[in-house]
């Protein structure tokens, strides 16, 4: 960092109350929403600062999601890569395998403080829907999830597991069919059904207060990596390293350490097949302000203000958009933001695998795809820590047949 | 009042309004997609409205992820979108529109494409190409300020929306910053055809007409004579959307010349069901 602990803002007083994040943020939505989106706000406000809300939410991190997730010294791979120490916070442990279930238990509960008793979903991986599916049938809330028909065949075991805890899964087959067109479908349902019904959005998207309220939610992440480091290593790591696709894991990893001097914070995007436009889903690296989905941040879109079809190997990664906090943290310079291609994300995929034992989610894997790199080019003194997001069991089946496995062969 | 002397772009809307007004009749709407199926059939639907004794006309421009429409206007903006519809083309057409039809024109656009364009040139282009006034469904009050002062320079209106989910305080401080007219949302959820209108409607309407002075047209769910008789009891008009757009499904070839007098039938229909006496 080029400036002082004393004149250096702090970026963790974001965002105000009209949810902006520097410039980015706000509040784009149909006035339909206003009403329900200020008794939101309200109702997180009201239960941020009550003791009994986040003590049952603690508990319920450490009972049902198995929380605190381990910080893990990844010393084959650390070996390999042949320079930094890289260690592997492990939100693939969570209950449902990824980090989604911290906001969605938190929303959860959300709900039921204000007395929704239906809730609205979208998703891409999937992840997002099996974690509100569980949080729904835990709290006894119905649930429908919006999810693009491309995802629905690219995530089919998620698709199963949602409908088994009683979820329904609503395939949208408007647009590109991923998640932007899922987000849309959520967005109207909400439109009509916003006085019964509550809409866990699974990003650090949306309009405010979502972008807070997510990260807000994930923020345990990076509180736990903080105390792990104090711990383990007995001092802050040199890197942090997460993928970016909406921006929710990244978010709540990078937060707690936004004013931690010396740290340095790495996002990773989705650089799919080519930095050519359509070809990826790297909204920081190549897009520019813009609105979207009721928030100004970073997009893909043509001069005209449509948006631009996009591209990636993982479905969690594959949007438009990024969540706002990540558009200031940009133009602030506070965190770097990268891409890795979709062959780099499977090829770390792989080594993971075969080095560590962790089938990491294809999303995860940009992340890892990054570190493997640029550790090698740092001392062994330092020390990288890689937010593993979620795990890849979603994807095994894709990559066996990207790599022309069949499913009934096996390999040594 | 309709051949006073007009300056502003707004002018001519409030004109065309009042005019309608004092001859006793409720306000038509139609709301139409720019460009579907393509930028010329779009302007011979405005005649068409025009004709059939509308007063003014909506011009949807297309945006690839309308969140406040239902499944036939975003069907309808997609296929004006691979159609190859641009802003460019939309303006083209309004120019058109404003210099061989008599009737305004307000454009229907996201936010998104305003912002992408630039508030200023955005605004500075509509009012140049004769558009009268601007709805932004997905511009709420609070974030308006700048687009509100552009609109207010260039002298077009900026019409907002009130929804049955916007408090009562909230909805006075909208009625009070809309000009033009108010948009007034029968329903809360996405644009598309009702069976039924609610009950509170009329009593909404009546409170907020006491909110404001400009006219207030009720959209969202409108498609036939006796909804044009009920609303026409209490607001000036009516927004008809998608059941209008739904003529423009099959306009290839020879259904161009049917699709054009559905909408003329259509909305001559509900023209002389909001007729004084």
């Amino acid at each position: 960092m080029a400036t002082s602990t004393a004149t250096h803002p702090s970026y963790s007083q974001v965002p105000d109350p009209l949810g902006r994040f520097g410039d980015y943020g706000g509040r784009y939505v149909p006035e339909t929403l206003s009403a329900a989106l200020d008794e939101l706000e309200q109702a997180y406000t009201e239960a941020a600062a009550d003791p009994a809300f986040q003590r049952e939410l603690d508990d319920l991190l450490c009972r049902f999601v198995g929380r605190e997730t381990p910080l893990l010294f990844a010393d084959r791979l650390t070996a390999h890569a042949g320079g930094a120490r890289i260690y592997f916070k492990r939100e693939d442990l969570n209950h449902t395998g990824a980090h989604k279930i911290n906001n969605t238990l938190g929303q959860g509960l959300l709900a039921l403080r204000m007395g929704k008793r239906r809730i609205i979903a979208e998703t891409g991986a999937g992840q997002h829907g099996v974690a509100t599916a569980t949080a729904c049938a835990r709290f006894g809330l119905e649930c429908v999830v919006y999810m693009g028909s491309e995802d629905v065949r690219r995530q089919a075991p998620n698709v199963r597991n949602m409908r088994l805890m009683g979820a329904e899964v609503r395939p949208v087959e408007s647009g590109s069919r991923t998640l932007r067109d899922a987000i849309n479908d959520a967005m109207r349902d909400w439109m009509g059904s916003v006085e019964t019904s509550h809409y866990i959005i699974g990003s650090v998207v949306g309009p405010h207060p979502f972008p807070k309220i997510v990260r807000d939610f994930q923020s345990v992440i990076g509180r736990e990596t903080v105390a792990q480091c104090e711990r383990d290593l007995g001092r802050m790591p040199d890197v942090v390293v997460a993928c970016v696709g909406g921006g929710s894991n990244a978010a709540g990893m990078f937060y707690p350490f936004a004013d931690v001097e010396g740290v340095r914070l790495v996002g990773v995007e989705a650089g799919g097949r080519s930095a050519q436009p359509g070809s990826h889903a790297a909204s920081l690296s190549h897009g520019q302000p813009g609105v979207l989905h009721g928030s100004l941040s970073y997009v893909l879109q043509n001069p005209d203000g449509q948006t631009s079809d996009v591209h990636s190997v993982s479905a969690g990664l594959d949007y438009p958009g990024v969540g706002p906090e990540h558009a200031y943290w940009h133009d602030a310079g506070r965190v770097d933001y990268t891409s890795v291609t979709d062959a780099e994300a499977l090829d770390a995929f792989d080594l993971v695998a075969r080095k560590e034992g962790i089938l990491p989610a294809l999303e995860t894997s940009h992340a890892l795809a990054w570190t493997i790199r640029e550790a090698a080019k740092m001392p062994p003194e330092a020390a990288v820590v890689v937010c593993l997001s979620g795990r890849g069991d979603k994807d095994a089946a894709e990559i066996a047949r990207l790599r022309g496995f069949s499913e009934d062969m096996t390999h040594g | 009042m309709a051949d006073t002397a007009v300056d502003t772009p707004i002018m001519k809307l409030t004109a065309a309004l009042t005019a309608r007004r004092e001859a006793g009749d409720v306000v038509v709407a139609p709301f139409l997609t720019a460009g579907d199926p393509d930028m010329d059939f779009t302007f011979h639907a405005l005649e068409a409205a025009q004709q059939a004794g509308a007063t003014l006309c909506e011009l949807g421009v297309p945006y690839s992820d309308p969140i406040a429409d239902g499944p036939v206007i975003q069907a309808s903006y997609t296929r004006a979108l691979n159609a190859g519809g641009t802003l460019e083309g939309m303006f083209g057409l309004a120019r058109r529109a404003a210099e061989q039809l008599t009737m305004p024109l307000v454009a229907m656009t996201s936010y998104s494409i305003i912002f992408r364009r630039g508030l200023d040139r955005f605004v500075g282009e509509a009012a140049a190409a004769g558009l009268t006034g601007l709805i932004v469904p997905d511009l709420p009050i609070e974030e308006s300020a700048l687009l509100a002062k552009a609109c207010q320079q260039a002298g077009i209106a900026l019409v907002r929306l009130v929804t049955p989910t916007t408090p009562p305080e909230r909805a006075a401080r909208i009625a009070a910053e809309s000009t033009g007219f108010l948009y007034c949302v029968s329903v809360a959820g996405v644009t598309g055809e009702r069976v039924s209108l609610p009950q509170q409607l009329k009593d909404r309407v009546r409170w907020l007409k006491e909110q404001t002075d400009v006219p207030i047209l009720v959209g969202f769910g409108i498609s036939r004579p006796e909804q044009v008789r009920e609303v026409g009891d209490v607001a000036d008009g009516v927004i008809v959307g998608s059941a209008l757009v739904r003529h423009l499904e099959a306009t290839s070839g020879d259904q161009r010349q049917t699709a054009l007098e559905a909408i003329s039938r259509h909305v001559g229909e509900l023209v002389a069901a909001g007729r004084a006496g």
